[in-house]
């Protein structure tokens, strides 16, 4: 089974490579662009019986920083 | 004094520390690798040096505070030995969960390597002794990922408790409330951004990092 973990910064939390990367994106002239918030995405193949209790213990103790980030977990149709 | 410097792939101030400890005790520390189950026996003070252990893979800090020897250490910790975690030593304390908060991207984007001013908050802390609180110090930087953040909620708390030990003189990071170093509940871990060990002799252009180590060795003699 592929699953995709998403980790994202925290609402509230300052995020200077997002902020540079709007920045940029301003400068090439896209107009319209609002909030620029970059995250992470780890993919991983996992035995189809891993169960969401063992993929969120993943995360908790390693895949994200939970004082920081936010996680989401998605499961790709193989 | 009986220390160990634990290096991991990746520590580029293992040997700075190490001449440091030397330099202060009199007494070359153990050298410890990432890989080692067990830490040895009947240490009194046990060191996280700077650098970049394991590329900064993942997050700083991140893949080093699961590495084998860090079970030890958390174990050590909670008995109350003394540790230190400077630069990325700081990283791996907290993301072990040893500290409280993160340390992410500074917030100007860029590496800041310099000598900067740092006022001392706590010179009670065993690390601190030596420092009178509220004095002014100069102790060298060198760092990406130096930004301190934890919520309003966590920042009061340690404020109110006296774990701030160091504040920046000067915006270095963009940390929250300029915090440059923190201490656990019990006073007996201590994580901070800027290198003490870089600051040991007059070679090094000063010599204000000398007196967190004159500390520690003070404050096992009474122990």
């Amino acid at each position: 089974m592929k699953v995709r973990i998403h980790v994202s910064l925290k609402p509230g939390v300052l995020d200077p490579q997002g902020r540079a990367v709007h920045h940029a994106l301003d400068g090439l002239g896209f107009a319209g662009v609002e909030d620029v918030r970059i995250g992470r995405l780890i993919e991983l193949e996992v035995a189809d019986t891993t169960s969401d209790e063992v993929l969120a213990d993943m995360c908790e103790k390693l895949l994200a920083n939970t004082v920081i980030e936010n996680y989401r977990i998605e499961k790709v149709a193989a | 004094m009986r220390a160990a410097v634990i290096t991991f792939p990746g520590s580029n101030c293992d040997r700075d520390m190490a001449v440091a400890i030397e330099k202060i005790s009199g007494t070359a520390p153990l050298r410890v690798w990432h890989g080692d189950a067990e830490l040895p026996d009947g240490l009194d003070f046990i060191a996280l040096p700077g650098g970049f252990s394991y590329g900064d893979y993942l997050r700083s800090g991140a893949m080093a505070a699961n590495s084998p020897i860090m079970r030890s250490v958390v174990a050590a910790a909670e008995r109350g030995v003394p540790v230190l975690g400077v630069c990325n030593g700081f990283q791996v304390l907290t993301e072990a969960g040893l500290l409280p908060g993160a340390l992410m991207r500074n917030a100007g984007q860029t590496f800041v390597c310099r000598t900067v001013p740092l006022t001392v908050e706590n010179g009670q802390s065993l690390f601190t002794s030596g420092y009178e609180t509220g004095s002014t110090i100069r102790i060298p930087v060198a760092h990406h990922d130096g930004n301190y953040f934890a919520d309003a909620e966590t920042l009061d708390r340690i404020e109110g408790e006296g774990r701030v030990a160091f504040r920046y003189g000067e915006t270095v990071n963009g940390s929250q409330r300029d915090i440059a170093g923190v201490l656990n509940e019990a006073g007996n871990v201590l994580g901070m951004m800027p290198h003490p060990e870089r600051a040991i002799e007059d070679a090094h252009g000063n010599s204000d990092g000398r007196a967190m180590f004159e500390s520690i060795l003070a404050s096992l003699a009474v122990a």
